[in-house]
């Protein structure tokens, strides 16, 4: 078989995994490093529900071998709280009831936190477009786009709190 | 759905990359953004023995400007073809339609020179390199050539790179002085591909018209240049009756295969629109 030694700084934690080369990052999240919050749903790169941040930019998982992130810094949805403290993203969720089901959740933080990084201010047309590579089969998306404005809103104030 | 074996290369230069095209030989592919490749191995549509990822070789990212020449490495993804200063001022066009292209995400994965190096009819870059007549340089294993956007696209997915060829950057001039610009895509939902869609660039000179690119995505087995249409509208002072024949001769070069967006009337149909309103809307940004 095709393996590799891949290293990678997971969620802050550096790690050295042999991996089979047609292993995609998100069966290597879920099965190899037992991180099941980046989710399996169309595997067609058109949900999102596998969406994670691979240097800073939202990537499908199910679209990316998991060998291409050798030397790579990967976020999934479990390195988004601080040590049990919610993100602001994950708590706009949380109180705006931003899900339903909860199967599109992680990757809607994950894409979320990265569009709010990007752009920490968006307009609500903003919201939709940031978040249009997610797929939601509950809400109707109101209160995900009200959760995105509200973390907007938290991280703004936490940075004008810190400056 | 889990991509069949094979052996992983990640090069860090061309002349690598090339170098393990030509020793691998045809069981070999090249992984760009990889958004249509590995979905089609994990449907056993294609299943290569090796994968060159070409994703970490720095002289293919990014634009530069040489003398009059827009440089766009072929890894360019699309998100940074929207993000692009110098695109932005000078082939306003693609940064534009980028943002038709899949969803953000994808778009962070997606590149330029794959959506075009693929040879599929349904992406959108094809008929945007027509319109903006660029230059496909390709590096082989006798060295670098360059084929123009109107010898490249052969046929679905058939192009002018042979196995071991990898297309390397795609060169643009600037648009004409004011000239106005348009990519209508119609698409069932974020993420689909076009069911008709229609680049435009035009340039007015004296108030008639003295440049003009009408370009098709996914109306045929490749992207197409209405030529015929454009001889309509050039050299004329543009009114609505000869849009509505521009766009009739556009429809006539259609040729769009059945699928689940329509027949191929319905499709043809949509063309038309969408050179419609592509010229339109080109017309109104001209400058």
């Amino acid at each position: 078989m095709a393996k590799q030694i891949v290293k990678m700084n997971l969620n802050g934690q550096e790690i050295e995994q042999l991996v089979d080369s047609r292993t995609l990052l998100v069966h290597f999240l879920r099965e190899q490093m037992n991180l099941t919050g980046a989710h399996i749903g169309c595997e067609t790169s058109h949900c999102g529900a596998c969406t994670v941040d691979i240097d800073g930019e939202s990537v499908k998982a199910c679209t990316h071998l998991a060998v291409q992130c050798d030397g790579c810094e990967v976020k999934t949805v479990e390195g988004l709280a601080d040590g049990g403290i919610l993100h602001a993203v994950q708590e706009a969720f949380y109180e705006e009831h931003g899900l339903q089901c909860g199967y599109c959740t992680p990757g809607m933080l994950m894409t979320s936190y990265r569009f709010l990084q990007n752009n920490p201010n968006p307009t609500e047309d903003e919201i939709r477009v940031g978040l249009s590579g997610n797929l939601c089969r509950c809400t109707g998306y109101q209160n995900i786009v009200k959760a995105v404005k509200s973390a907007a809103v938290k991280l703004q104030q936490k940075e004008s709190a810190t400056a | 759905m889990i991509p069949p074996s094979f052996e992983y290369h990640r090069p860090s230069s061309v002349e690598e990359a090339v170098g393990l095209l030509s020793s691998l030989g045809s069981e070999a592919k090249i992984l760009a953004g990889g958004h249509s490749l590995l979905p089609m191995m994990k449907l056993r549509f294609a299943e290569p023995e090796h994968l060159v990822d070409i994703n970490r070789i720095p002289e293919l990212k990014g634009v530069r400007v040489v003398g009059d020449n827009i440089i766009i490495g072929a890894m360019t993804s699309e998100n940074a073809v929207i993000a692009d200063p110098v695109l932005n001022e000078k082939v306003p066009l693609l940064p534009e339609a980028a943002k038709l292209i899949a969803d953000p995400q994808v778009r962070n994965r997606g590149t330029i020179g794959g959506d075009i190096a693929h040879g599929d009819p349904a992406n959108d870059h094809p008929a945007l390199a027509l319109a903006c007549d660029a230059i496909m340089t390709i590096a082989g294993p006798n060295g670098t050539r360059q084929v123009p956007a109107s010898e490249f696209f052969l046929g679905t997915y058939w192009t002018a790179l042979e196995e071991t060829d990898i297309l390397t950057e795609i060169t643009v001039k600037a648009f004409p002085q004011g000239a106005g610009y348009a990519y209508k895509k119609l698409k069932r939902k974020t993420g689909d591909w076009a069911t008709a869609a229609c680049a435009v660039v035009v340039a007015l000179s004296g108030g008639s018209v003295s440049h003009i690119r009408i370009t098709l995505t996914n109306l045929g087995p490749t992207a197409l240049r209405a030529h015929d249409a454009e001889s309509v509208l050039m050299g004329q002072s543009v009114n609505d009756d000869l849009i509505r024949q521009a766009a009739a001769k556009a429809m006539e070069i259609c040729d769009p295969a059945e699928d689940l967006r329509g027949d191929a009337e319905y499709k043809t149909a949509m063309a038309g629109q969408m050179v419609q309103r592509a010229i339109n809307e080109a017309l109104a940004k001209v400058s």
